[in-house]
């Protein structure tokens, strides 16, 4: 496998996790359930043979908390993210 | 493209039969939509599981959805054209109200898989405020195969309806009144010394900041 | 006025009543004009070597550079939201010293670039707020200003005035913090890269600017320079906001506020994410960053609280915990439901429960557990909140859980005999006695003793 898989983690986004749990069903080398169903995730590089199964694990979370990250940019990003809501008032100058 | 001269053609068991398929398993694949949200488990169904085949038996279901809408518009008894597949109310087939509610869920489906197989790019929000169609989808497939077609009024056709919409309705109530999915076992948790504290239910939704 | 360089400085012509107006303000640190060369400033700021006051002590010049090269016109936010209970410091200064953070703003704003400035205030800081609507309405009739400030009120909250959550408040969300990037000065108001300075800071930026970088540092360690506001508090006889030079040793502190330390059960530093020392750490402590971090603690935002003797700190750890655990933002499972856990197990060792608890378990201890499933392992409540500890800090979207599990964490250290006692025979005397450690009225934080 090439060097660059070395490098690929999960990482999982905490406010989009509602404890579903299958990424823990699907990869419980890296993810293992706390008392209330979230995540602890492992963040250690990805051995080759787990990624397809991280990959599948990234796609199959219904809310899309779960990442696959290389380094810091993760390597797809959900672009419907939602930002905070913006109703501002302007500022009387 | 007249293959049968005269009589029922293979294309009209071939749509009926697919219409029937499809029905049964949109039903299965509604359940376990409705299982899956519910968080169901057990001991040998895991969450992925009934996860995956939710998105597998819906896929199995467009298939057999699209066989019957194939077979409908390139049967020659009826004229039924491509774009009643897509445009609701466009034909006129047995009056063409139950037909059009045909069109109506394939066109729900339509978006429903569309969604969910682009569910990464949408974003979450946008995804699951499509798949509410779900509930409107099922129903009205349910009533275009009970209001149309020539089997319409068969006992097996009534049977399979009512089957159908036993198995939605039974799914539905578990998921309103059970918490957490009532599954059975799940993976073996240390036992506190005091009862638990009461765990608040909260709804986090990704990115959103107002409740 | 001469250039102080002796104590009080922040607090020189400070008036409790109302604020310093302008002419008394520019009277003892007078800048007579604010127009002041901003990469001078800049550097004199970073001669100084001044850090942060709200809490996490960042280097001020290096933020003032970061926000001022952004990309697009900076913003910059006096962040006065002071989150903390027990902390009055902003809240005072902002009441008694407004022209000095106000100028401190100003010259922030000219050293950054900015065409915004902010003024974050808390919501429940009445004084705080009329004095700078007064303050405001001088500096508009003289032309003090050359940026306009816009005075917000942040809700009452502990994680309200964490710089993300001010940020998301300011761009009209929820008042919740993210630690998803881009930070604040990246992209914060408006997208714009946003300074965010709690106001103690900006009120020394000013004095730099006024009596230059040397001066600072006559006051302090030569590794943390200059003075700090802290608040001290709990059981002293004359709780309240002081000046102290960095480096001045607790007993000082507690002693000028008629506290004794020889009498004391515990010294929490650092405010409510702070760290629990035993009377003797905090004997040998000073109040600079290397000293507390040798003993595992930092200032933070200047909380100095006395425990006594007749008070529990078992009691007071639980308080504060279930406090923290409903000030959570709500929007992570692990600090939602782990913090709830950890107060309610502490609350549970405070009361007896757990006591009663493991009295019927040993007794109980021997038969197996039924119906074919796994014996239960007995976990021991306090090791059990430690494996809560470890296994909620880091796991959610801001530090707010970071901060509730190094107090709990410092707490079963420091206090790891009062624990064991009370595990073993539940409440002591000191468990009824009103709190020590000031909590805002919330949803649910007192601590009921079962009979």
């Amino acid at each position: 496998m090439s060097r660059r898989d070395e490098r690929l983690h999960v990482r999982v986004n905490p406010i989009a996790c509602t404890a579903h749990g299958l990424c823990a069903e699907l990869l419980p080398e890296r993810v293992r359930l706390d008392d209330w169903g979230y995540p602890i995730v492992d963040d250690r590089p990805l051995e080759p043979e787990l990624v397809a199964l991280a990959k599948r694990a990234a796609a199959a979370c219904p809310t899309l908390a779960l990442l696959l990250e290389r380094g810091t940019r993760p390597v797809e990003r959900a672009t419907g993210s939602v930002p905070p809501p913006r109703v501002r008032a302007r500022a009387a100058r | 493209m007249t293959v049968f001269a005269a009589g029922v053609s293979a294309t009209w068991m071939l749509t009926r039969a697919s219409g029937a398929v499809s029905l049964l398993l949109l039903t299965a694949a509604f359940a376990l939509g409705v299982a899956d949200v519910a968080r169901w488990r057990s001991r040998m169904w895991p969450r992925f599981a009934v996860d995956a085949l939710h998105r597998n038996l819906a896929l199995l279901a467009l298939a057999f959805v699209v066989l019957h809408v194939l077979t409908t518009v390139l049967d020659s008894f009826v004229h039924i054209g491509l774009l009643a597949a897509v445009l609701p109310f466009s034909n006129g087939y047995r009056g063409g109200f139950w037909l059009g509610l045909g069109t109506v869920a394939f066109d729900l489906f339509l978006a429903l898989i569309a969604t969910s197989l682009l569910r990464r790019r949408i974003g979450l929000r946008v995804w699951r405020t499509v798949h509410w169609a779900a509930y409107a989808c099922w129903p009205v497939a349910l009533l275009h195969s009970v209001g149309t077609g020539t089997d319409a009024a068969q006992p097996w056709m009534l049977a399979l309806a009512l089957g159908c919409t036993a198995a939605i309705g039974a799914a539905i109530i578990a998921r309103l009144t059970l918490r957490d999915g009532g599954g059975g076992v799940g993976a073996p948790r240390r036992e506190p010394a005091e009862p638990p504290p009461t765990v608040r239910r909260v709804r986090t939704r990704q990115g959103a900041l107002t409740r | 006025m001469s250039a102080a360089t002796a104590l009080p400085r922040v607090l020189a012509g400070a008036d409790p009543h109302g604020g310093a107006p302008l002419p008394v303000h520019l009277a003892h640190h007078g800048l007579e004009s604010l127009a002041v060369d901003p990469a001078w400033l800049v550097q004199e700021v970073e001669r100084a070597g001044l850090r942060g006051r709200g809490g996490a002590a960042f280097p001020t010049a290096t933020k003032l550079e970061v926000v001022g090269h952004g990309r697009r016109r900076a913003v910059v936010v006096a962040n006065g939201a002071e989150g903390e209970p027990a902390s009055r410091k902003d809240a005072l200064l902002l009441a008694q010293a407004p022209h000095l953070v106000l100028d401190g703003l100003q010259l922030a704003a000219a050293a950054t670039g900015a065409g915004e400035a902010i003024l974050a205030v808390k919501g429940s800081a009445r004084d705080a707020q009329s004095a700078l609507a007064r303050a405001l309405g001088e500096r508009a009739a003289s032309g003090r200003d050359r940026v306009f400030v816009r005075v917000v009120a942040v809700p009452d909250g502990y994680v309200s005035g964490e710089e993300s959550a001010l940020t998301h408040l300011l761009n009209g969300g929820r008042a919740v913090p993210t630690a998803a990037p881009p930070r604040p000065f990246e992209q914060g108001v408006d997208r714009r890269p946003t300074l965010i300075q709690n106001v103690e800071t900006l009120a020394h930026v000013a004095l730099i600017a006024r009596y230059g970088a040397d001066w600072y540092r006559a006051l302090g360690t030569p590794a943390e320079p200059g003075t700090a506001l802290v608040t001290l508090g709990g059981a002293v006889e004359r709780p309240g906001v002081r000046e102290i030079a960095l480096g001045t040793t607790l007993a000082a502190l507690v002693a000028h506020g008629g506290g004794d330390l020889a009498r004391a059960r515990g010294v929490l530093v650092g405010g409510y994410f702070g760290t629990w020392l035993d009377p003797a750490a905090a004997r040998a402590a000073t109040l600079d960053g290397a000293s507390l971090r040798a003993l595992g603690a930092s200032l933070g935002c200047g909380v100095v609280a006395v425990l006594d003797e007749q008070s529990c700190p078992v009691a007071e750890t639980a308080r504060v915990a279930t406090w923290l655990a409903d000030q959570s933002a709500g929007q992570c499972g692990p600090c939602v439901f782990g913090l709830a856990a950890i107060a309610d197990a502490l609350t549970s060792i405070a009361d007896g429960r757990a006591a009663r608890a493991l009295a019927t378990a040993s007794r109980s201890s021997g038969r197996r557990g039924g119906r074919g499933r796994r014996t239960a392992r007995f976990e021991d409540p306090l090791a059990r909140v430690r494996r809560w500890c470890g296994e909620v800090a880091g796991r959610g979207a801001c530090r707010h859980p970071d901060g509730a599990v190094h107090l709990v964490a410092s707490a079963l250290r420091t206090f790891a005999a009062d624990f064991e006692d009370h595990l073993r025979h539940g409440p002591c005397g000191g468990c009824a006695r009103p709190s020590v450690l000031p909590l805002p009225r919330a949803g649910g934080g007192g601590l009921e003793l079962a009979a």
